[in-house]
């Protein structure tokens, strides 16, 4: 249910921390990651996840297989 | 298009590097048709007046790291503390450091005089860290003038909180006043919490650019314009931008050139765009300054350059070294206002007049001598005192009958790609001749034997009889005696080609 942040790629910008609507995002040793249980897609916010739109880097915020993808409560 | 160029490695803008602090200025010159109140303003600025550059520092605090645009000409993720250029930096502070570095930089430079906000992404995208910064200092350091660079997408929102906090010279970098242009050097911008990629949203970015400018100049704030000369995608257009920049108010143009190495892992290095040759980039900067007035002594430092405009102190203030410093502001101030009184005087005088400015040659007979460029080595307070061989940049001034002009300036040092593009190929002195192209002379305070002879050769007549004295009455000086030799005569160049050939 979660994006997460390829940590070999992250710049450590913070571009990303303020957009997350869900407060999901920490530093943690010069580089960012995302609380999975935090995470939403973005979904029932924006039609496009925020870290990855905003992220400098192609592909560093990417789906986090190791974990079910979210979905939205009706 | 759009895919293609985002599907490359990531970045991010870098743009104001050298907006903000980092840059520019324009001769006194070219600066007195602007109203008394703005010349002011201007005279201590190391980054907008030529003059001043010689005298007072700058420092860029590197507080912003997150950017709201991409450039292709910026990659951040890569940082060499040995290059210089902007959107790169090596240590990230917090405003706390970063007030703290301010004031310990200002207490033990007392010529620093400009503080800057320049990234290494985009100041008003940061803008808690930014303006936190600039309220800590207005208050603790009222004698240090702020500035800040941005790429202009947020700027509407800030115009207010800039006023407030006494910003009174901002810079924005504008690539380009036309859409389809600018497509090829944004690939995206982020904007209402979505991508817009192409020249969909760099026609927001030009708006939003054009309309910040506009609210800062009816707020009587200091406006810069830097541009990014990119052979054959803006180099064209760029003449229009000054134009446009004037129309709306900007006092000053600073066209930069390209940095594109592969090594940097941007999108234009890794696609080998190439950036200007030193005459292509002095072409249009004289086109522009048809159109206004242009800045020629900008160095493009770093996000985080510490120190007078072409050296970087900023490994004297590593934060682990500040950490350590007992800073004294109280005390600096005094001295500050002493050092900076006399350095103001000193350029008071210059501009009165009553400093000799040399006049030009007189041409008998109505004899029109062609322009000579000469390189001048220098470590600042507007003499020729450095040793050709610790030079790392030489300044060029243009000779001619219409007197003595600086056109630009030229890095000594090639630029850093870590690893194995260190130190191969051509040798330092061979790279250092390469780059005195199209200069006749270089002027310094001594001179070994090995460098003059390959000077010699190259057509580059090294000189180092006028150690200590003022750059534009040494080249003048140096004029004369070319012309006294006949070595301007008509006759003479082709002469000299034939007897090379």
């Amino acid at each position: 249910m979660a994006y997460k942040i390829i940590a070999s790629q992250c710049t450590g910008c913070s571009v990303c921390d303020p957009e997350c609507p869900n407060n999901a995002i920490r530093e943690k040793g010069g580089t960012f990651f995302i609380k999975p249980e935090k995470c939403t897609e973005c979904i029932g916010y924006f039609d496009d996840p925020q870290c990855v739109v905003v992220c400098p880097v192609d592909d560093t915020c990417v789906i986090d297989n190791s974990v079910p993808r979210y979905e939205a409560r009706v | 298009m759009e895919s293609k160029v985002l599907g490359r490695i990531g970045p991010r803008v870098a743009k104001s590097g050298c907006a903000a602090a980092g840059s520019c200025g324009g001769t006194d010159e070219q600066l007195a048709h602007l109203p008394e109140e703005i010349r002011k303003k201007v005279y201590n600025h190391p980054c907008y007046s030529e003059q001043a550059h010689h005298y007072f520092a700058r420092m860029h605090v590197a507080v912003a790291p997150a950017c709201n645009i991409q450039c292709h000409y910026c990659n951040r993720k890569y940082d060499c503390a040995n290059e210089s250029r902007p959107g790169v930096v090596s240590e990230l502070l917090t405003p706390e450091q970063a007030v703290k570095k301010t004031l310990a930089v200002a207490a033990s430079i007392p010529q620093m005089a400009v503080l800057g906000v320049a990234g290494p992404g985009d100041p008003l995208a940061n803008p808690e860290r930014t303006f936190a910064t600039f309220r800590a200092l207005s208050e603790q350091a009222p004698d240090i003038k702020l500035c800040v660079s941005t790429n202009g997408l947020a700027l509407p929102d800030w115009v207010d909180e800039l006023a407030k906090c006494n910003i009174d010279h901002v810079t924005i970098t504008i690539n380009c006043v036309d859409p389809e242009v600018g497509a090829g050097i944004y690939p995206w911008i982020f904007w209402n919490n979505r991508r817009i990629k192409g020249v969909k949203g760099v026609k927001i970015l030009i708006e939003r650019q054009q309309k910040g400018l506009e609210m800062l100049v009816e707020r009587g704030i200091l406006v810069k314009v830097n541009s990014v000369m990119i052979p054959g995608v803006n180099d064209e257009h760029l003449a229009e931008v000054s134009r446009v920049v004037k129309q709306k108010g900007a006092f000053l143009h600073n066209v930069m050139p390209l940095i594109a190495k592969a090594e940097h892992g941007t999108f234009y290095g890794v696609m080998g765009q190439r950036g200007p040759t030193h005459g292509e980039l002095q072409a249009l900067q004289d086109a522009c300054a048809g159109n206004m007035n242009v800045m020629r002594h900008c160095r493009q430092c770093r996000a985080d350059a510490v120190g007078m405009l072409g050296e970087d102190r900023g490994a004297e203030f590593a934060m682990d070294k500040i950490e350590t410093m007992e800073i004294d502001y109280a005390a600096a101030m005094p001295r500050r206002a002493r050092v900076h009184a006399a350095i103001n005087e000193e350029l008071a005088a210059k501009r009165a007049g009553t400093v000799h400015v040399p006049s030009a040659p007189p041409s008998p007979a109505g004899t029109k001598y062609r322009p000579v460029l000469m390189a001048v080595a220098t470590a600042g307070g507007g003499l020729i005192n450095r040793h050709f061989g610790h030079a790392r940049e030489f300044l060029v001034y243009e000779a001619s009958s219409q007197g003595v002009r600086f056109v630009g300036h030229r890095k000594a040092d090639r630029y850093c790609g870590g690893g194995d593009t260190c130190g191969d190929g051509e040798s330092a002195l061979a790279g250092i001749i390469r780059i005195l192209e199209g200069c006749e002379a270089v002027l310094c305070s001594r001179i070994g034997y090995e460098p003059w002879e390959l000077l010699e050769q190259a057509g580059v007549q090294p000189n180092g009889e006028h150690a200590m004295e003022p750059i534009e009455e040494a080249v003048m000086a140096v004029y004369r005696e070319m012309i006294d030799l006949g070595k301007l005569d008509a006759g003479h160049d082709a002469m000299q080609s034939k007897a090379r050939a």
